[in-house]
């Protein structure tokens, strides 16, 4: 259900309806950004934005630092699980020693 | 079926007559008398001039001989183009009417030599659309060294078509020696594409607009018999050659797999797509492996054959970017299994009917 | 692509799948059934079969592929609605293209649409409203479907056209809501839940917080989960870290994306354009109350079903269709009877076989076909 899909607004099309371009990979597509906008965030400022695309509406702006996060997480976990590993291989090496 | 030229052994041609002056073509066109021969004259006849047109009679004529010096069996297809818009970015209907049979012909080996030329074309439709589109017919005819000899003009009422429709017949002669089959494959067989997948399918239904999308994408449309032959004569290992039409890669690997009793493994990573196209299929929901193409042909060479296969390939103008994205396994007979960029595997089936957009 | 490629990199699935090992490991001996874990949303179950996650996941773990499915779970009677619209005389029919094969009792749109119908594909509500603008003297209706994430295009689309004073468009409404289903199936009694991967893009709607219930009242795990595979194993591992704490709580995977409490002007579109309905039907799981809506009367010249009329007939589910215990993960789509026989993709009985995020239409098309071919010849 509800394929959405990232991408960056390239250009406001339409002010007063709310539209922009979005690109998704060199394609474009104009999208409503009504979902997207508020006092602190008007129109004019959505040049630049990551979204998420749905059906023709921009529907969420994509928060980068929880992506780095979600990331960040999952490379931590792969780096103790070599220092584990490593662990286990000088453990296994010294019991090998004795 | 008339011929479309008349000339005295070949040799003298008829007086051209002058360019039709309506701008659009009326039944009147369809009607068998002067008005057509003058529509067949202005767009078809001026257009696929050449030499070797035979007589107008019912049907071109050609020597056994002429033939016999290009091998040792005929090729013989058909097929009918009804693309809609009639030009899109990268093509338009006439040349992938001929490319099309061209390819048709030259994936079992063969030499392309003569195409026919049969349009349905509905009232309304502007002359000088159709001049275009015979001019790219004859263009495409020539670079590929293929005539045009024969033809064929029905018009027909407002909605009974949508504005022209083609046919193309081809027949081309295959080398001697040669024996290309979907069931020749073994296990151990490498497969290979000669480049990126899924750009004419995409580019079509983008250039229909019903999904408001731009895209820089355009059709691969090309005539292949002479990367083909470059193939064949680098590798005398080559099992089959298709080209991914409708239905695309998935649809061929299916046929392959079913025909040669084999299972097929492809990796997704290895799978060459544009990031246009792939981000064209993410946006509507399509799987970029069923997506039609042109210009692209899948073949499968023995696996000490397989660099060498790729290195001629990769020699031709059409053949840069060819890569091997699987091979033939003994596992699974009749399935195509990708392994996909995530490590995990999934079964890679036909398609039950056309792809859809989807937003689910 | 940014965003996208990331979370598609196989080498930290390596990770996330050495982790879910040893949960798994941990938890599963003192366990007499595998760890049933329900993705709610049938863009899960698209990511994973096309990502083939099933088959590098242990085989302790099994996924159910829940309701999540808006075109599967159309009523029969509501394709035929379509159907009548879309064969009114003047009409200009728009729909997402996933509805264009959905079987009803008499034939789909695409049927319809061969047979004469002007029934159109379109990629959003808003060019359903544009072919309104450019067609003035046609009736457009668009063929409003989906849940929460999808509700809000339409309550936009049609408060611009009240805007525009566009008086020749109107919606077919057939929105549904996730939660009272996610109830329904956590209140019947046959079922053996473990948790669940939450719906990530209804989420981004309407936030975590709808979700509480599930933790508080059903004591189940759920994690909002992302639609790229590692969002999927991560928030797999998510759950299953859950189970092994004993924990049952409501996570976010997906928080590059799903803000906790959703989001307030696609809410406040909804709720000003649409009110809950009574009940609505869904096919393979019957009546459920308040889960679908409708367009409020003060938007009644925007409403497809006021403005014309549907037949609006209930058709019972075909007998031998057993979608529902599908749906709750009561048997696996290869139990059911007919699978793979009278219901199969080209010529679907069941509701799971229509789109390729149902479950049945997905193992048909994706799955392991040898498991299933034992399975149904052993039958
Ligand atoms: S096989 Fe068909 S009828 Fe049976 S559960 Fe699946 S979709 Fe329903």
């Amino acid at each position: 259900m509800c394929l959405g899909i990232p991408g960056q607004i390239v250009e406001i099309t339409d002010k007063t309806r709310k539209l922009g371009l979005v690109d998704v990979s060199g394609v474009k597509r104009e999208v409503n950004l009504a979902c997207i906008v508020n006092e602190e965030h008007p129109v004019a400022d959505c040049v630049g934005d990551w979204v998420l695309v749905h059906v023709g509406f921009a529907m969420s702006r994509i928060d980068e630092a929880e992506a780095a996060e979600t990331l960040k997480i999952l490379e931590q976990l792969g780096e103790v699980q070599d220092e584990l590993a490593a662990m286990r291989a000088s453990a296994e090496a010294l019991g090998k020693a004795s | 079926m008339t011929n479309l030229e008349t000339a005295e052994n070949g040799t003298t041609r008829r007086r051209r007559r002058d360019r039709i002056n309506v701008p659009t073509v009326t039944l009147a066109h369809g009607g068998g008398g002067k008005a057509m021969r003058d529509l067949i004259d202005d767009v078809f006849v001026s257009a696929f001039d050449n030499p070797s047109l035979a007589p107008l009679e019912d049907q071109a004529r050609f020597y056994l001989a002429d033939l016999a010096g290009h091998g040792d069996r005929l090729a013989f297809t058909t097929d009918s183009y009804v693309v809609s818009p009639l030009f899109f970015p990268g093509g338009d209907i006439g040349k992938l009417a001929v490319c099309g049979t061209i390819n048709d012909l030259a994936v079992g080996g063969a030499v392309p030599l003569y195409l026919s030329c049969g349009a349905i074309i509905e009232e309304g439709v502007e002359v000088d659309t159709l001049r275009k589109i015979a001019r790219s017919m004859a263009d495409a005819a020539n670079d590929a060294g293929v005539q045009i000899v024969t033809g064929d003009t029905k018009v027909v009422d407002r909605g009974a078509c949508d504005k022209l429709f083609l046919n193309t017949t081809g027949v081309g002669v295959i080398r001697t020696g040669i024996d290309l089959a979907a069931s020749n494959v073994e296990s151990g067989d490498v497969f290979l594409v000669n480049g990126v997948l899924g750009d004419h399918g995409a580019a079509i239904l983008n250039a229909r607009g019903d999904m408001a999308l731009s895209t820089p994408i355009e059709s691969d449309c090309a005539a292949l018999h002479d990367l083909i032959h470059s193939l064949l004569d680098a590798c005398s290992s080559v099992r089959f050659v298709r080209d991914a039409t409708r239905g695309g890669l998935a649809t061929v690997l299916n046929e392959v797999a079913e025909a040669s009793e084999v299972g097929i493994q492809i990796q997704e990573d290895k799978t060459p797509i544009r990031d246009e196209v792939k981000g064209f299929c993410e946006i509507l929901g399509l799987d970029p492996l069923y997506l039609a193409n042109e210009g692209k042909l899948v073949c499968a060479v023995a696996e000490e054959d397989a660099d060498k296969a790729l290195a001629a390939m990769n020699a031709h103008k059409h053949g840069r970017g060819s890569v091997a994205i699987g091979r033939a396994v003994a596992e699974r007979p009749g399935r195509v299994v990708m392994e996909t960029v995530f490590g995990g595997r999934r079964i890679v089936d036909m398609l039950v009917g056309e792809q859809l957009p989807r937003i689910c | 692509m940014k965003y996208v490629d990331e979370f598609r990199d196989p080498e930290k699935a390596k990770f996330l799948l050495r982790e879910i090992d040893k949960i798994v490991a941990a938890i599963a001996s003192e366990r007499d059934r595998p760890i049933s874990i329900m993705e709610v949303c049938g863009g899960h179950t698209h990511s994973i079969f096309k990502y083939g996650i099933e088959t590098i996941l242990p085989d302790a773990i099994e996924l159910i592929h829940g309701p999540g499915c808006p075109v599967c779970v159309l009523p029969m009677g509501r394709v035929d609605d379509c159907v009548a619209l879309a064969e009114m005389p003047n009409m200009i029919f728009t729909t997402f293209g996933d509805a264009m094969r959905v079987p009803g009792s008499r034939k789909s749109l695409m049927q319809a649409r061969a047979e004469g119908a002007d029934v159109r594909m379109v990629y959003s509500p808003l060019d359903a409203l544009e072919l309104a603008r450019q067609n003035p003297e046609k009736e457009v209706v668009f063929f409003g479907l989906g849940f929460e994430t999808t509700m809000p295009s339409t309550a936009l689309t049609i408060l611009q056209g009240e805007a525009d004073g566009i008086s020749n468009f109107s919606l077919f409404c057939n929105h549904i809501t996730i939660i009272p289903t996610i109830k329904a199936i956590l209140d019947s009694p046959d079922l053996q839940l473990d948790g669940f991967l939450g719906p990530g893009h209804v989420s981004m709607v309407i936030g975590t917080d709808p979700y509480r219930f599930i933790s508080e009242h059903y004591k189940r795990p759920l994690v909002v989960a992302g639609f790229e595979p590692l969002d999927v194993l991560h928030s797999v591992w998510m759950v299953l870290k859950q189970i092994a704490e004993g924990r049952a709580e409501i996570e976010n995977q997906y928080n590059r994306i799903v803000p906790d409490d959703g989001n307030n002007v696609a809410l406040e579109s909804v709720s000003k354009v649409f009110q809950l309905r009574e009940f609505f039907e869904w096919r393979g799981l019957g009546s459920i109350d308040h889960s679908g809506v409708r367009v409020r009367d003060a938007y009644a010249a925007y409403d497809a079903e006021k403005k014309f009329s549907v037949p609006a007939i209930k058709i019972a589910d075909p007998k031998s269709c057993q979608c529902g215990e599908v749906l709750k993960g009561v048997i696996k789509p290869w139990d059911c009877k007919v699978f793979g026989r009278a219901c199969k993709p080209e010529t679907p009985l069941g509701a799971l076989m229509v789109s390729s995020e149902g479950a049945c239409a997905a193992y048909y098309q994706y799955g392991d076909i040898e498991k299933i071919h034992e399975t149904t010849d052993a039958a």
